[in-house]
């Protein structure tokens, strides 16, 4: 009998019951939560007269729509004011292990809270009804997105009704090049196999150059599983997890350290798993990334051209080039690197972390914004983060430099909040998504690194970091 | 939920590859605390030329002319057709509700993105996957018949065309069992609620740190 996989082992040791055509009960362990796809939940909760199943599993947090500067005006727009105080009232009326209220010192984005206060670790379920819950598959967790009615389904039953998936395999081996962020290995990764390479798959990634990433990286790679379209990316727990987790405060104390630790490292693929698909990328391969579209596979390395759709055979591929060069206002055959830049934003539960902050303000530090970039903004995933990035001068660098340092949340990675593009703006963007409208009707997003988006800050035009 | 059984119903093609969930309900209409009322804003973006906000009265908003929801022939379609990766992106259940409130009860495309497609079925709105070449078909088809429509019955698993061309489609038995029958998949699980506790007892005696 071949060996398990990280995904086999994560998935049989949580399922209560399986049906005859393989549909399974699976336990949750964690019930993440934020304020825009919780309120129907509770809502049909209560209209059915139910109870939640096991509350203490529940972490939640607004994000979405809090604002992220003007903290003493509250929040502004009576519509987004009215989502977060629904969330309040029903976390007072349900229970949660952790809430951190709107304007809470520890506030800010679900996938930046959970894993920082000890709340994500090896071995758990982890949902959310969020589909970027995929970050926390970092920790060695089996993580993934849920809708609304899966969000009371749990609620209600601490179970979700899941079929398995297929496993995939991963592989970056080798060092990375200077310059070359985790970043940019997924959205290399996410170029190589499409946003729809990873449906109906549990992505594994392994390989010297994942080991070698810290957790903000790895995060990060977890985090964009779900644009290659798998609903949970897995890293195998190591010591980088667990020192990680070390003394964070819902992490395990005392012998519970210990044999936390002892099963934590059994959570591996074994040597002889065999995996449905696997995928190899040499870590030397990857440079610097941009997308250049309208979609996260619309992905080339900094150096590359902008696609020219003449060039593309298949006709369904030229209509969706053609399409998004439209919406993008972009040239065929020009330089990634020729383009101009209005807006740029680092912060989003891709790369808020303390490591792209430091990232960031290491490529600005002692330089000044140009002249066409009409806002930049340094938004911190959270509280702690934004604290630590304080403490450590990189909000002066920041300011000094002409961005502007706000408050912890999602900001304008989706723009539900008051940060935005207008349309035609173009940004330079650390977020997850360069869907048309994502952020901000008819805006423009290209998809980069902390560092290189910084230095696009600087320049006001794309410039692969590794000249910059 | 809605039962769905049979049904013969007007197609609508939107012929778009990655069709985000972002595309289907923009990020503002999230904000409302409800299930309903997203049916008049599904597409927005491309459906109307002036920016929508939540709670606006449609009737009167400038409509694109060339988005294949405003056209006269597809009023009341029941059936969307679209390309590979329909529903990616975010996991807002507000796509299904949206689409299922505008009046589509089944989505045909190659592909489906996994979140949007299990969030589907738990609002009565049936997807479908069929190869690339029958879904190119049904396109062309479509395009070429004004008044097109499909017969499609879950029982036999089937989409039948106008001509009498038929093709199956596959379904779990527990999805189709909850479909027919309308069925409230919560109430279903709790039917187990014994084994659940019981499972809950043992992975806490075995990992005590995660009930902490």
């Amino acid at each position: 009998m071949a060996g398990k996989t990280l995904y086999d082992k994560l998935w049989d040791s949580h399922v209560v019951r399986q049906e005859e055509d393989g549909t399974c009960l699976l336990y949750i362990d964690r019930h993440l939560m934020h304020e825009v796809t919780s309120p129907q939940a509770f809502e049909g909760l209560r209209l059915a007269g139910r109870k939640a199943w096991r509350s203490s599993s529940i972490v939640a947090v607004p994000d979405h729509n809090t604002p992220t500067n003007h903290w003493d005006r509250d929040i502004e727009d009576p519509i987004s004011k009215a989502q977060v105080d629904t969330l309040d009232a029903n976390i007072k009326e349900f229970g949660a292990l952790v809430y951190f209220p709107f304007k809470h010192a520890n506030q800010g984005i679900i996938h930046v809270i959970a894993p920082e206060n000890g709340a994500t670790l090896p071995g758990m379920t982890v949902v959310c009804g969020d589909s970027h819950t995929a970050t926390h598959g970092a920790f060695g967790a089996l993580a993934h997105g849920i809708g609304t009615s899966e969000v009371e389904h749990v609620l209600a039953t601490q179970t979700l009704v899941q079929k398995k998936s297929r496993a995939m395999l991963i592989k970056v081996e080798g060092q990375l090049g200077a310059g070359v962020t985790a970043k940019d290995v997924a959205l290399a990764i996410i170029g190589k196999i499409g946003t729809a390479g990873g449906t109906g798959y549990c992505i594994e990634f392994a390989g010297s150059a994942i080991r070698g990433l810290s957790m903000e990286g790895r995060m990060t790679v977890c985090n964009l599983a779900i644009e290659a379209g798998a609903r949970a990316g897995i890293i195998a727990a190591d010591d980088t997890t667990v020192a990680y987790l070390q003394g964070r405060t819902h992490a395990p104390k005392g012998a519970d350290w210990d044999k936390a630790v002892a099963y934590w490292k059994t959570l591996h693929s074994d040597a002889d798993a065999k995996f449905d698909a696997v995928v190899e990328i040499p870590a030397a391969s990857i440079e610097p990334q941009i997308t250049w579209g309208t979609s996260p596979e619309q992905v080339l390395a900094v150096g590359g051209t902008v696609p020219n759709p003449a060039k593309e055979a298949d006709p369904v591929k030229r209509a969706s080039i053609e399409r998004a060069l439209q919406y993008m206002g972009l040239q065929a055959d020009m330089k990634l690197t020729d383009i101009t830049i209005d807006k740029v934003f680092i912060g989003s539960c891709t790369n808020s972390r303390i490591e792209d902050m430091r990232a960031a303000a290491a490529v600005v530090k002692g330089k000044k914004v140009a002249a066409n970039v009409k806002l930049a903004l340094a938004v911190p995933g959270s509280g702690i983060v934004k604290r630590q990035a304080e403490a450590e001068g990189l909000d002066k660098i920041f300011i000094a430099a002409g961005f502007e340092w706000r408050e912890p949340g999602c900001s304008m990675c989706l723009a539900m909040n008051a940060d935005r593009l207008s349309a035609g703006e173009r940004c330079a963007s650390t977020s997850n998504r360069n869907f048309e409208g994502r952020q901000g009707p008819g805006g423009r997003t290209h998809l980069v690194s902390p560092a290189m988006a910084a230095a696009a800050a600087i320049a006001g035009h794309f410039v692969d970091i590794r000249q910059a | 939920m809605k039962a769905f059984t049979r049904l013969n119903g007007l197609v609508c093609p939107l012929d778009r590859t990655n069709v985000d969930t972002d595309a289907i309900i923009p990020k503002q209409f999230l904000k409302s605390i409800k299930r309903s009322g997203f049916g008049p804003f599904l597409f927005d973006e491309w459906r109307y030329t002036n920016y929508g906000e939540p709670g606006m009265d449609c009737t009167n908003r400038p409509k694109n002319p060339d988005f294949v929801l405003n056209q006269p022939r597809y009023q009341g379609a029941q059936v969307l057709i679209a390309r590979d990766n329909f529903g990616c992106g975010s996991s807002r259940e507000h796509a299904p509700w949206a689409i299922e409130d505008y009046g589509f009860r089944v989505i045909i495309a190659p592909s489906f993105a996994d979140i949007f497609f299990s969030n589907t079925y738990k609002n009565g709105l049936l997807p479908i996957v069929a190869s690339a070449e029958i879904v190119d078909r049904l396109f062309k088809e479509c395009a070429a018949s004004e008044g097109y429509k499909l017969d499609v019955d879950l029982e036999a698993q089937t989409v039948t065309t106008p001509s009498g061309f038929s093709f199956k489609f596959d379904i779990t038995p527990h999805r189709k069992h909850c479909m027919l029958n309308g069925l409230d998949e919560i109430g279903l699980t709790l039917v187990h609620a014994e084994e659940i506790k019981a499972f809950e007892a043992k992975h806490k005696a075995a990992q005590p740190w995660l009930f902490a």
